[in-house]
């Protein structure tokens, strides 16, 4: 039982930046904006929180540093997404141009800045943010070990953030406009809607929360930032495909994701799969040929938002 | 003809503005940033990123020809799949399948003749990296799977996969890294590192202008290019042309992954000190190959130069280290540029509008008719 509850709680690791990066995605594109930026945008929004933690973990620790610094994160994110809205909202530039600059643009500016600061390329952190037990609710039989136990509260945000996502793109004026932009800017346009604000607010928000994520992949896995997120933003765009642009299954997509990453990487702990005679590798390969099969057999019709990666211009048809 | 010719050629040259544009912005843009972090040493540290590889003479340069060759052949894989409407991010995973294949044939295939060695090495690349790329064209063309999630996958599948095979039968366990390659499994050096002094260059960068060619009259000049550009910019209207769209995709995917497997042999066949790591990382090349495809407006001649730039100013920004700054300036600078082709479209279709009038106005008839003669 024991495994289980480990295996459960490292797939969080694994899952929960997955999830939010890929819903912060999922505004983007549902507003009509490819975001291939988002690697990048984790990248800065982990650096400059992580920097923050790193100056500010000698008066403040715990809980209140790590949501400060979730604070910053997002801000973070979100500054830095604007660079992408401009180039391709503004200036209607094809949207891989500034995806790309961002994603350059980040770790270098993240090793050039830590290197000028403090001479080494690494921004160390302490770890005081781990929650070996919630209470009252870590108690519970089953449920308290499995999901309350050695946890991050950043892993019940990604919960909370995924639900209001969903909210917001399905229950909400703001959610249906977000998504008539994504389809059919010029009907939106047609009965007075904003285009270029919603699809700005879409990448706004989608910055905002690869940022976020940026910091969740982080903390967890490591005590220290090296300019990198190890590829979590592009598969997050892999994650947001494999969702179909949905926030349910965008959730279903992270986790199945999260729980393969997790057996990849966990594997040797569970006896009897280490006895097989399977080479490492293989374990490491298994998400990622699960995902393209599951992929090869579910994406006959794709959902993807009919004007994504269309600069929209009032004046064509 | 000679008006639609020249507006071509206009179009070619307003492009060549807005990239020189771009570049300049991008530069400046690096020079703030030097400015901003040590005003003493900027200007200094900013002439040496602008000299690049002159700065060590004909060395540096031939240093510069040799780091361009796997950028231009990632490049180009990237661009070209861009003229056909796919965005090829999977050059990272193909690249180094293709390395992973030169190093084997390299390294234990030593019955086949001294000189046709390097040679089968480095067609094997080319197999290794077009099989790696028909995978997500297969996928995307019967099965509807989005080549971008399809590349990013096969990147990881193809990271893992030769690590594994690296371990199984070409692995130096001390270094953990590949083992050697045979002698006549490195590409010749056709006299060029004694020419340049550079012990690196061999006639690889022969091999990527050769490929650059290729692509551009593939592109330019045949009814198959033509075919797979009008997929690129309107599936449908090409489907009702008759145009066999899924084998396109195929094709189109499979070229673009030869050819970031010839960067990968090219690279590794150099026989300069350069062996596979075992590493769970990706292999940068092939990001910065989305960059130089950027650059060069996935143009095969524009992707050149974008990749001879690049490989310019990295020499350059390995020579600042001499000052107080880091050679990831280089990558920020890279990054300004790369955005300042956002603005540059801008300033394109203003400077197109302006300019097309007179042109236009100024050939009557008669004259177009001459010059057709």
């Amino acid at each position: 039982m024991d495994i289980v509850y480990f295996l459960a709680q490292q797939t969080m690791f694994f899952a929960i930046p997955l999830l939010i990066v890929a819903l912060g995605g999922m505004f983007s594109e549902r507003s009509g904006v490819i975001n291939i930026a988002l690697e990048g945008i984790m990248v800065m929004g982990a650096f400059i929180s992580i920097f923050f933690i790193n100056i500010f973990q000698d008066t403040m620790s715990g809980q209140s540093l790590l949501l400060l610094a979730i604070l910053v994160a997002g801000t973070a994110g979100g500054i830095f997404s604007l660079l992408h809205a401009y180039a391709s909202i503004k200036l209607k530039a094809d949207q891989t141009i500034s995806g790309t600059a961002l994603n350059l643009f980040a770790p270098a500016f993240a090793i050039f800045v830590a290197r000028m600061i403090q001479g080494v390329q690494q921004v160390q952190f302490n770890d005081t943010f781990l929650i070996k037990k919630v209470p009252l609710l870590g108690d519970i039989p089953f449920v308290g070990p499995l999901l309350f136990q050695n946890s991050y509260i950043t892993t019940y945000i990604g919960f909370g953030i995924a639900l209001l996502s969903w909210v917001i793109v399905s229950h909400t004026r703001f959610g249906l406009r977000l998504r008539a932009c994504g389809e059919h800017p010029q009907a939106a346009d047609s009965v007075g809607i904003n285009v270029y604000k919603i699809r700005y607010a879409g990448v706004i928000i989608s910055g905002v929360l690869a940022g976020i994520g940026g910091l969740v992949f982080v903390v967890p896995t490591s005590t220290n930032f090296n300019a990198t997120v190890a590829g979590y933003g592009f598969l997050a765009v892999a994650v947001l495909i494999f969702g179909q642009w949905r926030t349910n299954r965008i959730f279903f997509a992270a986790f199945f994701f999260g729980i393969m990453k997790t057996f990849a990487s966990a594997y040797s702990g569970v006896p009897f799969l280490k006895e097989l005679p399977i080479s490492n590798e293989v374990y490491k390969m298994i998400p990622y040929i699960a995902t393209l099969i599951v992929l090869a057999f579910s994406s006959k019709n794709s959902q993807a938002p009919r004007a994504e990666g269309i600069p929209y211009d009032k004046g064509s048809r | 003809m000679k008006r639609k010719r020249s507006l071509a050629e206009l179009r070619g040259a307003t492009s060549l503005y807005a990239a020189m544009m771009a570049i300049i912005v991008g530069l400046l843009f690096g020079l703030i940033i030097l400015l901003f972090s040590n005003s003493k040493e900027a200007f200094p540290a900013f002439f040496t990123i602008l000299a690049g590889g002159f700065t060590d003479g004909s060395k540096g340069v031939g240093q510069v020809l040799y780091n361009a060759i796997p950028i231009i052949m990632t490049g180009l894989s990237v661009g070209f799949a861009f003229k056909t409407g796919l965005f090829n991010i999977g050059a990272s995973g193909q690249f180094t399948f293709g390395a992973f294949a030169a190093i084997y044939i390299g390294a234990k295939w030593t019955f086949l003749p001294p000189q046709i060695h390097w040679l089968i090495a480095l067609l094997g690349a080319m197999v290794a990296g077009a099989i790696w790329g028909m995978g997500p064209g297969l996928l995307k063309a019967f099965a509807n799977v989005n080549e971008v999630i399809a590349s990013i996958m096969m990147n990881y599948i193809g990271m893992y996969l030769v690590n594994m095979m690296i371990v199984k039968t070409v692995y130096d366990k001390i270094k953990n890294q590949t083992k050697p390659i045979a002698k006549s499994a490195i590409i010749p050096k056709g006299g060029l590192d004694k020419l340049f002094g550079a012990n690196n260059l061999n006639i690889g960068i022969f091999i990527a202008i050769l490929m650059v060619i290729i692509i551009y009259i593939i592109l330019q000049k045949t009814t198959f290019g033509y075919e797979l550009k009008a997929c690129g910019q309107n599936k449908n209207a090409s489907r009702y042309a008759g145009i066999n769209e899924k084998r396109n995709i195929v094709l189109s995917m499979t070229i673009a992954g030869a050819l970031s497997g010839i960067g990968g042999g090219l690279l590794y066949l150099s026989g300069s000190g350069k062996y596979l790591q075992v590493l769970d990382v990706l292999a940068a090349e092939g990001f910065n190959g989305i960059s130089v495809a950027l650059l060069g407006m996935s143009h095969p001649i524009g992707i050149l130069f974008a990749g001879l730039f690049i490989a310019h100013i990295t020499v350059g920004g390995f020579n600042i280290q001499l000052y107080s700054f880091v050679p990831e300036v280089i990558d920020i600078i890279i990054a300004a540029i790369i955005y300042c082709g956002a603005f540059a479209l801008l300033f394109k279709s203003i400077l197109s509008k302006k300019a097309s009038k007179p042109v236009e106005e100024s050939k009557t008839s008669d004259e177009m008719k001459k010059e057709d003669n």
